[in-house]
């Protein structure tokens, strides 16, 4: 057990090595200057070279890449051209938000994508299975930025049941930064009219986020129910006279449990490219717009910045579904 | 001696080609059938646009801007009183080629990569596959887009930074294939009456890796002019007043209350168009690896 985690992290920490050269590769090929795009267009020749100094840009490009190495394993991300602050300090104050979106999201996925894809697979071939295949089709298909504008068009703009763009209304002061996620601090600090606000901020982008991969987590439930249903032992189960709801609770949902688990780490992934769309449109100040608005302005020490903790993000995230996949089925560690 | 049975048989059974048996597998298929249909469709109106649209699709005529659907403009006009229709239409056409070039281009390039990984193994295998992890790392959006930024705002640099982020799905699926194989009996043949590393590869390689290729490579159509039309909406992509969908849509998302008719045929043409080849692929997968099947 020890080996395979070790194994895992030895490959987790090849992948990282590998995503900083990808990273500092990126801000390579910019044809745009990033000393001219700092300075203006009125800068002096010899502040243009100085800056460029200071930046250690006149090195060579292998000596760059150590030095950007060696201030990474400090936690040093750089400096942003158009914040002029310590990216990791940009990153630390637009994480949370993109965080509460994401587990929010991943909550509706999987309220709604488990039981809608374990009664389907049930009920198989009725309207209940149909209607399942048709969200899943719909929502694995329909660009999310047009639903997200959806969404705000007529719960927020027409019908006034919801909240618009943004985390918070501008009347209320966030709640004390414990997490940084504004339910979970507010709900810690008993701040009642601030988590009701906050949850109420979050429901149209975490459907808009969760939708595409309710319909992955959907379908993949519901085949594998399916793929379990079939299964001689449980038929042997139900010869032995057990209820229905054993039959299904213990037999059939536990063994068809661990793809479903597989393909959550893989979700975990897409709502974080989901979560650039979705915070664009709701004004949703997490890193997925940062990353928007620091490509826009080829602000690259900023673009590598949240390329590089998504990128750590996401194997993270794998490793750990590995890891606990491991636990729970033994089978897999010998692979 | 009759030779009329131009057709070989067994007790009175024709014998298929196993292509023409998986055909009419396929088209037993009723949802992968419907989806096929909503491909062709929307390829012909791809091909068929400057005959099909009544406008041109960049026409301006501001004074007939934000024009309800009507016998005139079958989908309404934008704010600038472009035919929406005509610009559908020729959405259509980028939307299409830019799944195909996309899909082409990550297609070869992953499955060289894979067919080379596979067949000569050790740490050249061990390496390529180790890149491909890094690809994997990113979330797919967020590195298409940091590459279409640095490459600078197009269509043709969104193609680009998409290919690059899709590739490395081919190279995997190729190279697993490939590692099978070449342990089999036809392959271990081949090589045992001399067949050199290419027409391995050529002839009996890669021929075999081209079922779940077809499969990926729908799905990935479906995905790419997603992908495509987010980055466009972001401003990574196509650029106004290119008719493209995702640009249609963020040119009207001010109007989606009022002037629903902007955004909408737009979002409905990519749903069916993605749904589509989603279909398409489900029903290929089933029919190609019954194992999979649903």
């Amino acid at each position: 057990m020890t080996r395979f985690i070790l194994r895992r992290l030895g490959g987790l920490v090849f992948v990282l090595f590998g995503v900083s050269i990808m990273t500092f590769f990126l801000a390579q090929i910019v044809p745009a200057d990033p000393v001219a795009a700092a300075l203006g267009t009125n800068a002096r020749e010899a502040q243009i070279e100085a800056y460029r100094r200071q930046l250690g840009l006149d090195q060579p490009v292998v000596v760059q890449y150590v030095r950007y190495m060696g201030r990474l394993l400090q936690g040093d991300l750089g400096a942003s051209i158009r914040t002029r602050r310590p990216v990791a300090d940009d990153l630390r104050d637009f994480l949370p938000a993109t965080v509460e979106l994401t587990l929010a999201a991943m909550l509706v996925t999987i309220l709604v994508g488990i039981p809608l894809g374990v009664v389907a697979a049930l009920r198989r071939n009725t309207w209940i299975d149909a209607a399942a295949r048709i969200l899943a089709l719909i929502g694995g298909a329909m660009p999310i930025f047009y639903v997200g504008l959806l969404l705000l068009g007529v719960f927020y703009r027409q019908l006034r049941w919801l909240p618009g763009p943004g985390r918070l209304d501008s009347t209320l002061q966030p709640p004390t930064t414990l997490t940084g996620l504004y339910t979970v601090d507010a709900l810690l600090t008993g701040n009642w009219p601030v988590f009701t606000d906050a949850l109420a901020h979050l429901v149209l982008p975490a459907i808009t986020l969760g939708l595409y991969s309710t319909a992955v987590l959907l379908r993949m439930t519901r085949s594998s129910m399916l793929e379990m249903l079939g299964q001689d032992f449980v038929r042997t189960a139900r010869a032995k006279g057990l209820s229905q709801r054993l039959v299904i609770g213990r037999h059939v949902f536990k063994n068809a449990l661990p793809p479903i688990l597989t393909i959550l780490g893989v979700i975990f992934g897409s709502l974080l490219s989901g979560a650039v769309l979705t915070e664009t449109i709701f004004n949703w100040p997490g890193i997925g717009r940062y990353a928007t608005t620091s490509v826009t302005t080829l602000d690259y020490p900023a673009v590598m910045g949240v390329a590089l903790v998504a990128a750590v993000i996401y194997p993270l995230v794998n490793t750990l579904v590995d890891i606990g996949y491991s636990v729970i089925d033994p089978r897999v560690r010998t692979n | 001696m009759q030779a009329t049975a131009s057709v070989p048989s067994i007790r009175g059974q024709r014998i298929q080609s196993p292509n023409a048996l998986l055909l009419r597998r396929f088209l037993q298929e009723k949802t992968a059938v419907f989806g096929l249909i909503i491909i062709l469709f929307f390829a012909a109106l791809a091909l068929l646009a400057p005959t099909l649209s009544p406008f041109d699709p960049l026409a301006q005529n501001i004074p007939n801007g934000l024009a309800a659907p009507s016998a005139e403009h079958w989908m309404g006009t934008d704010k600038l009183g472009r035919d929406i229709f005509s610009r559908m239409l020729y959405g259509a056409r980028i939307s299409l080629t830019s799944g195909l070039t996309v899909v082409v281009m990550a297609a070869v390039v992953g499955t060289i990569i894979g067919l080379v990984a596979g067949y000569v193994g050790g740490w050249l295998d061990e390496a390529l596959m180790r890149i491909t992890d890094i690809f994997f790392a990113f979330p797919s959006l967020i590195l298409a887009m940091a590459i279409a930024g640095a490459l600078g705002p197009s269509l043709r640099n969104a193609l680009i930074a998409v290919a690059v982020v899709t590739w490395p799905v081919y190279a995997r699926l190729v190279r697993g294939q490939v590692l099978v194989l070449r342990e089999r009996e036809f392959v271990q043949a081949a090589r045992a009456v001399g067949a050199g590393h290419g027409l391995i590869l050529r002839r009996h390689l890669f021929p075999n890796t081209l079922s779940p290729l077809l499969v990926q490579a729908s799905f990935d159509m479906g995905t790419t002019i997603l992908s495509i039309a987010g980055l466009s909406f972001i401003g990574f992509g196509a650029q106004p007043p290119t008719p493209e969908w995702g640009v249609m849509i963020s040119e009207g998302r001010n109007y989606i209350t009022t002037h629903w008719w902007l955004t909408f045929f737009p979002a409905m043409a990519m749903l069916f168009a993605v749904a589509g080849f989603n279909l398409v692929g489900d029903g290929l997968r089933d029919v190609l690896d019954p194992r999979l099947r649903r």
